[in-house]
């Protein structure tokens, strides 16, 4: 049986995309792999009684090693913000590439900590800070310096004991380029680097609890259980940041969404499936009931699909277990199409999320699959056609073409950079004055005016000829012959409506990187969680495959 | 020191600043990351072009043919580069392409180097005593060293080198020929049982 990929023009749709959750795909779940056989160290520990000072970790294989460089400093309650303007936070992180010297260290010492206005060298390969969750780390502190462990109720609530406010990478800041390491096995998937990163700054948040406890009480205070480590992750506040991202990266983003589209498709072609992947399907399932129940947020919009999810996880598990046989040809299939028919959108990702656990033989060949050289796509081929370009818009856009944007709601946003802190920002056109500087991300708009423009050009006019006169398009023209080739990497929806809930494109980036519990705190800025439940750097040469959901 | 990465998109919003579409500024932030990491000096030529285009007049050239005369002023090496990647597959037909005059012309480069890659052929670029050839967008080689590009360069001429080889018959004969003492003569036995095959492959 041949099943179809599913339609971009569904699931590349905000809300569809804004549904997505934490794979077998996810980048930090992938990174935990490419690594469990690299050795893990803690190269230098040199904190004061109060936690502050220099830490470095490192992972390590053959010849190439890793080393992330921690540096804790003491800042006033006052000072500490997860918003980018914040210029001073509780610990600042690079990964550096390779041991670093002393130099190395005392160099780092200078710029990591200030962060966007330090600058790092070819040397470092990624660059990040958090911040404490005071709530968290003090009762950590408290509990562990009086000799019991904390209470978990408190933990479960918050999820981990620091919030990463960001994560560079790429060539920021003076940081190493992709283009000088992109050769090496171990990085070849998307933000594996950034990944290594946070994975080494929860264990640095652990041994600093546990650090700062013993400081206060050497006789008394115990070591945080490890089993509560394990199921404290790293928080992280993401904000408009990361949304122009994907708007950025076409092909990339092509890319990440394929992959799962061709798993879906691999598993609901296969006829039969047998007792060992049924068991760890539903598994997974019950197991992740746990995950929506503490799933926390006072956003009313997430909560109530929080409760549909659960409502519908609920109806799904009664049915397999009354209604359904995993004996019948093509299971997944009919899952599939159960779920595509009786509930929301965020369960039936939430469910093909899990479809994905079993199939290591089906998911792993994927994961290599998920990098793109995107410069390979950037040329426009200029010896097609108008004709040849209508049609691929007409083919791959087809309910942007239909949107009105001389309607006031369907072009009220803009996208713009801020000037003090160089971060994207999303504001109302009619409102506020800026819009002149518009940043190229208005796709949607952008294509319709390409479209407008073909209907009145020659058909057999070359796109060389049509560029003369329609430079100012020159962008969407290249993302449409992009589109051509690689479906999912356009965003099947106007990014400027007045609906347009921007933390859907955030959360989209995010289940790829692994997160959980997202927890918007407005419709342009939310929190999440990673690698909670995620095995420690001890146990990472062998570890159960389904903790997100067995933890 | 500033990476690749951070030249690209800064390049592309000066060059937005600068008055030029999203699309061409999106190319020329690729280029001037393509010339630095070729080692030519793209940032500080683009910088002074900038500096100078609001002063200084320029003449776009938007449609590439086989001679072109600036009428007044030299072309803009950006419209001229971009105008020359879209039409190149038109371009390659002809033997020889010349500019009057170009300002800051090392800002063509690399057009004319993706262009290279976009044919399959070699492009070589002569004007004022230096020559670069663009090699299918792999490299740039060039007699420029520690000389310094003009501002203005005056009778370019850009020739696209047809695919053949560098070297003679008799020099390849000759490599061949040493590269054969690597090879086993072959006896009756070693061609009935060295090769994968049968010796008819009928049945």
């Amino acid at each position: 049986m041949q099943v179809q990929l599913r339609d971009p023009n569904i699931i590349m749709k905000l809300s569809r995309l804004g549904s997505f959750h934490q794979s077998k795909l996810s980048f930090l779940r992938s990174f935990l792999d490419e690594f469990k056989d690299w050795e893990y160290n803690n190269d230098l520990f040199d904190l004061d009684k109060n936690g502050y000072g220099t830490a470095v970790y490192s992972l390590k294989k053959k010849d190439r090693i890793y080393s992330l460089v921690c540096f804790a400093n003491k800042i006033d309650d006052e000072e500490r913000s997860d918003r980018v303007i914040a210029t001073k936070w509780d610990a600042a992180f690079t990964l550096h590439d390779g041991i670093p010297t002393k130099n190395d260290i005392k160099r780092l010492k200078n710029e990591v900590p200030k962060q966007e206005v330090g600058r790092l060298s070819y040397k470092e390969l990624t660059l990040s800070r958090a911040n404490k969750s005071m709530r968290a780390f003090n009762h950590v502190v408290s509990c562990l310096s009086k000799g019991f462990q904390p209470d978990l109720n408190l933990l479960s609530k918050v999820g981990y004991l620091y919030r990463t406010t960001a994560v560079y990478g790429s060539g920021k800041f003076g940081l190493a380029d992709r283009l000088r390491i992109k050769n090496r096995e171990e990085i070849n998937g998307p933000f594996r680097l950034e990944m290594m990163l946070v994975y080494l700054v929860r264990q640095f948040t652990f041994d600093q609890v546990n650090h700062v406890a013993k400081s206060k009480n050497p006789k008394i205070a115990v070591k945080l259980d490890s089993k509560i480590c394990k199921n404290l992750g790293i928080g992280n506040s993401t904000g408009l940041g990361m949304a122009p991202f994907i708007v950025n990266h076409p092909t990339l983003l092509n890319n990440w969404i394929l992959s799962r589209e061709i798993a879906l498709k691999k598993i609901r072609e296969i006829k039969k499936v047998n007792l060992k992947e049924i068991n760890i399907f539903k598994n997974c399932l019950k197991n992740s009931i746990r995950n929506i129940t503490s799933w926390n947020t006072e956003d009313e919009y997430q909560k109530n699909r929080i409760y549909s999810l659960f409502n519908d996880v609920k109806k799904f598990l009664k049915f397999i277990e009354t209604d359904f046989d995993f004996k019948i040809d093509y299971p997944f299939n009919e899952v599939y199409l159960w779920i595509e028919k009786q509930t929301c959108e965020e369960c039936i990702e939430y469910i093909v999320s899990m479809m994905l656990e079993p199939f290591d033989d089906i998911v792993k060949p994927l994961v290599g699959k998920m990098s793109s050289d995107e410069d390979k796509y950037f040329t426009i081929p200029t010896n097609r056609t108008v004709e040849d370009l209508r049609s691929i818009v007409e083919k791959r856009y087809p309910d942007i073409l239909k949107i009105d944007f001389e309607k006031k709601e369907n072009s009220k946003n803009f996208w713009f950079i801020s000037k003090n802190k160089e971060e994207p920002r999303y504001a109302d056109r009619f409102k506020e004055g800026g819009s002149e500087l518009e940043q190229p991300l208005a796709i949607a708009r952008d294509i319709k005016k390409l479209y407008n423009q073909l209907l009145v050009s020659d058909n057999n006019l070359k796109i060389d000829k049509f560029l003369i006169n329609n430079n100012d398009l020159r962008h969407v023209i290249r993302r449409a012959f992009i589109v051509e080739k690689f479906p999912y990497s356009e965003i099947q929806d106007n990014t400027i409506a007045e609906n347009v809930i921007p933390i859907d494109m955030l959360r989209l980036k995010l289940s790829f990187f692994g997160a959980l519990k997202f927890d918007p705190r407005s419709d342009k800025w939310l929190r999440i969680c990673m690698f909670q439940g995620a095995p420690l750097p001890e146990d990472l040469k062998n570890f159960d495959q389904q903790w997100v959901y067995n933890s | 020191m500033r990476s690749l990465s951070e030249i690209d998109t800064t390049s592309k919003r000066a060059s937005r600043a600068a008055g030029f579409s999203w699309g061409i500024s999106e190319e020329i932030g690729k280029s001037i990351r393509q010339l630095e990491l070729f080692g030519l000096p793209g940032v500080k030529t683009l910088n002074k072009y900038y500096a100078l285009k609001p002063k200084e007049k320029f003449e776009n050239l938007n449609l590439v043919k086989e001679k072109n005369i600036s009428k007044k002023y030299p072309y803009c090496p950006i419209v001229l580069g971009v105008s020359f990647l879209d039409q190149i597959r038109n371009l390659e037909n002809f033997e020889k392409i010349t500019f009057n005059k170009i300002s800051f012309p090392l800002l063509i480069l690399p057009f004319l180097s993706k262009s290279s890659e976009v044919i399959g052929k070699k492009i070589k670029v002569s004007f004022n005593n230096f020559e670069f050839l663009l090699n299918l967008n792999v490299n740039i080689s060039s007699n420029l060293l520690e000389k310094k590009l003009p501002e203005i360069c005056e009778n370019m001429e850009i020739n696209i080198i047809e695919n053949k080889d560098n070297f003679s018959d008799q020099e390849w004969k000759n490599l061949y020929k040493l590269s054969e003492e690597t090879f086993v003569e072959e006896n009756d036995s070693l061609k009935k049982g060295a090769a994968g095959a049968g010796l008819t492959d009928n049945d």
